[in-house]
C-alpha cells in the first residue's frame, strides 16, 4: 500500500544560503527505520525534481528519530537575493511530507497503519 | 563550589529583531529567571544597521532594545536578572550609551554595570587582511572576497561565549555585544555560573545546544510547530522558552507557568533540526557540538530534559559574515478572481512578459508564482482545481540595471485595464525597487580576531 509521509512524520525546514534543510521526524519510534529505508537521497531528489537544482544530502539522527536533508541550490540564490515567496525554504518541510512511500500490507499492519 | 547555584534559568526574549515586543517583559515578570537572552542579529541585519550608521553616527544598533531596557531594568536590578543581548549591531558603544542614559533616568546610577563586547567588526580591516593573504573565500562558492571588494557593506566575525564570560566576571549585569553567536549568549552565562573549563567540550556543547534550542524564541515552545498543531493551547499567550541548566550540563527546556504554547519532545526536536547542516558537526567559536548525541526525555508538563550531549574541540577559525550590494529587485502582485482565476493569472503573466520583451528589458532572473495555486510547493502542488476562488499573480525580477527594474514596476498596474478581467489588489501602488544586499560567508583564523570587553558604570 502507499502511505503519505504526513502519516509517518512531522518536519521543520530552514535555510543556509541557497540550501534548504528539511528535518523529518518520525511520529512514532517504530516509523524511523521505515523512513531510513524509504526516504533516501535519491527518492528526495526525484520528489523535488525541477525544484531542487543541486544535490540532496541526507544525515541520520537515530537519537531523535529524525533525518536531516540538505537540498542544495533550491532557493533561487537564497536569503535576500531570492525572488521566491518562500526564500527561506520554510515550507519545504510539508512539501517533502507530500511524498508517498510503498510498504507491504504486512509491515503496515505491524506498524498499525491500516 | 560553595555558593554555586544548582540551577541557572536562561530565558529567551527575542527570536529575531522584530519578534513579539512584550516577550522579554513577560519573561522577566512571569516567573523566576537568572538571565534574559536576546538575539537580534540575523545575517541581513548587520547590513541594515551599517546603512543606518552611515546616515547617522549614533545609529546602527537595535533601537527597540533601549525602550525595552527602560521597561525591564528596574525589575532586572531588583531580582538580579542579568541580560545578554547582541543588540549592539555595528555600533555597540552607542547602544550601551543609550542604555546607560535610560538607566540613569530610572535612578539606577551606581547600581548597575554595563558590559560592552566589541572586536567583531572587521569592515575597516578588509584590505589589510586581503593584502596579508587572508582572502576570505566564500565558503559556498570558493571565490575570493576581492571579486566583490568595492561593494562590501559590512563585515563581522562571529564571536563566541568567551567575552561574555569575561564581562560577567567583571560584574556586568547587562552585556551588549555586536556579532556574538546566538548560542554564545546562552553558553556564556552557563560557563560563568558553573565554571566550566574552556576545553570541557561536552559541557560547552551542551550549553551551545541549549542556546540553539531557545535562540528562535517560541519556535521551540509551540510556535510554528507541526506536531498536533491544532491542539497547541493559547498561542495568543505563547510562553517563550527557558533553559534550566545544571552544572553537570544537563538541562530542561520549559516556559513560565500560566503561559500558552507547548514544550514537548516533538516541539524541541523540530527546533533542534531547524537550519541544521551536518548534525555531527555544529561548529561554533566555542566548540563543535554533535547533534547525534542529544537525548530528549519528558520531564513533566511543558518540560523536556536534554542530556547525553558530546562535543569536540573548537576549530581554529571563526566564521565571518560579510554583506555586499548585489543588484536590485522588485516584486509586483495582482489578484484574479473566480471564475478561471488561475487561467487569468497565467494569461496576465504571458502578457506582462511579452511587454517586457518588447521593451527590450533584460533581467538576471524573472520569476512568476501563483499564490493560492503553487507558490510554496511548486510542481509538487499539482494542477490547481478549476474553481479556485482567487489566485495572486506574483512576478519578481532581479538584475544589476536599476533602470530596467524601475521600468518593470510600471508594467504591473496597467494590466488591470489592459489584461484579463476580474482583477484587483493593487491598493499598495507601484512595487518598490529594492537594493539586494547579499551575504558572503567566510572563515578567518581565530588569531586575527581580538574581542574587547569594556565595563561602564551607570
Amino acid at each position: 500500500m502507499k502511505v503519505q509521509l504526513t502519516k509517518l512524520a512531522h518536519a521543520r525546514s530552514g535555510d543556509k544560503g541557497d540550501t534548504a534543510n528539511v528535518g523529518v521526524i518520525a511520529l512514532r519510534e517504530g516509523f524511523y527505520p521505515l523512513l531510513v529505508r524509504e526516504v533516501t537521497e535519491a527518492r528526495v531528489k526525484e520528489h523535488f525534481k525541477g525544484i531542487v537544482k543541486g544535490d540532496v544530502e541526507r544525515f541520520e539522527l537515530p537519537n531523535l528519530g529524525a533525518l536531516n536533508f540538505l537540498l542544495h541550490e533550491s532557493l533561487d540564490g537564497g536569503g535576500t537575493v531570492s525572488l521566491m515567496t518562500d526564500a527561506q525554504g520554510k515550507t519545504f518541510s510539508t512539501a517533502l511530507l507530500r511524498m508517498y512511500i510503498e510498504i507491504s500490507d504486512d509491515e503496515s499492519s505491524k506498524l498499525g497503519l491500516t | 563550589m560553595f555558593g554555586m547555584k544548582q540551577k541557572i534559568r536562561v530565558a529567551a526574549g527575542q527570536g529575531f529583531w522584530g519578534d513579539l515586543p512584550d516577550a522579554p517583559v513577560r519573561q522577566v515578570e512571569g516567573g523566576p529567571i537568572d538571565y534574559l537572552m536576546l538575539d537580534y542579529l540575523a545575517e541581513v541585519t548587520m547590513s541594515i544597521m551599517q546603512k543606518q550608521k552611515t546616515r547617522d553616527r549614533a545609529a546602527g544598533y537595535a533601537r527597540d532594545f533601549v525602550p525595552l531596557m527602560k521597561r525591564i531594568l528596574p525589575t532586572c536590578v531588583e531580582r538580579n536578572i542579568k541580560v545578554t543581548a547582541n543588540a549592539g549591531g555595528v555600533n555597540v558603544k552607542a547602544c550601551a550609551a543609550a542604555v546607560r542614559e535610560v538607566a540613569r533616568e530610572l535612578g539606577l546610577a551606581g547600581k548597575l554595570k554595563i558590559g560592552i563586547v566589541t572586536g567583531d567588526d572587521i569592515l575597516d580591516r578588509i584590505d589589510e587582511l586581503i593584502s596579508r593573504g587572508i582572502e576570505l573565500h566564500n565558503m559556498d562558492t570558493g571565490e575570493p572576497l576581492s571579486t566583490v571588494r568595492d561593494r562590501i557593506q559590512s563585515a563581522n566575525a562571529y564571536l563566541g561565549a568567551a567575552p561574555i564570560v569575561e564581562a560577567l566576571a567583571q560584574g556586568a549585569q547587562v552585556i551588549i555585544t555586536g556579532r556574538v553567536t546566538d548560542t554564545g549568549l546562552t553558553l556564556g552565562p552557563l560557563i560563568h555560573e558553573f565554571g566550566w573549563a574552556n576545553d570541557d567540550w561536552d559541557r560547552l556543547a551542551a550549553g551551545t545546544i541549549a542556546g540553539h534550542i531557545i535562540e528562535c524564541g517560541a519556535q521551540c515552545s509551540g510556535g510554528n510547530c507541526q506536531y498536533e498543531w491544532q491542539s497547541i493551547p493559547d498561542l495568543a499567550n505563547v510562553g517563550f522558552p527557558i533553559a534550566e541548566a545544571s552544572a553537570d550540563a544537563t538541562f530542561v527546556i520549559t516556559k513560565h507557568d500560566g503561559t500558552g504554547g507547548r514544550v514537548n519532545v516533538p516541539s524541541v526536536t523540530e527546533q533542534l533540526l531547524y537550519e541544521m547542516g551536518d548534525p555531527h558537526e555544529y561548529i561554533t567559536p566555542d566548540c563543535v557540538a554533535d547533534f547525534t548525541t542529544i537525548h530528549l526525555g519528558d520531564d513533566g508538563p511543558d518540560r523536556v530534559r536534554v542530556f547525553g550531549i558530546k562535543g569536540r574541540p573548537a576549530t581554529d577559525s571563526l566564521k565571518v559574515s560579510i554583506s555586499y550590494s548585489a543588484g536590485f529587485k522588485a516584486v509586483g502582485t495582482l489578484v484574479y478572481a473566480w471564475p478561471h482565476a488561475y487561467a487569468k493569472a497565467k494569461m496576465a503573466d504571458k502578457i506582462l512578459r511579452a511587454r517586457l520583451d518588447r521593451l527590450g528589458l533584460r533581467f538576471d532572473q524573472i520569476l512568476t508564482e501563483f499564490v493560492g495555486a503553487n507558490a510554496t510547493h511548486g510542481l509538487l502542488a499539482g494542477a490547481p482545481p478549476p474553481d479556485l476562488a482567487e489566485v495572486q499573480l506574483r512576478v519578481g525580477v532581479r538584475g544589476n540595471d536599476r533602470a530596467a527594474i524601475e521600468r518593470f514596476t510600471k508594467e504591473i498596474a496597467p494590466l488591470i485595464l489592459t489584461g484579463p478581467p476580474a482583477v484587483t489588489g493593487f491598493a499598495g501602488g507601484r512595487p518598490k525597487v529594492e537594493e539586494i544586499v547579499a551575504y558572503w560567508p567566510a572563515l578567518i583564523p581565530k588569531a586575527e580576531i581580538q574581542s574587547l570587553v569594556e565595563i561602564i558604570e551607570v
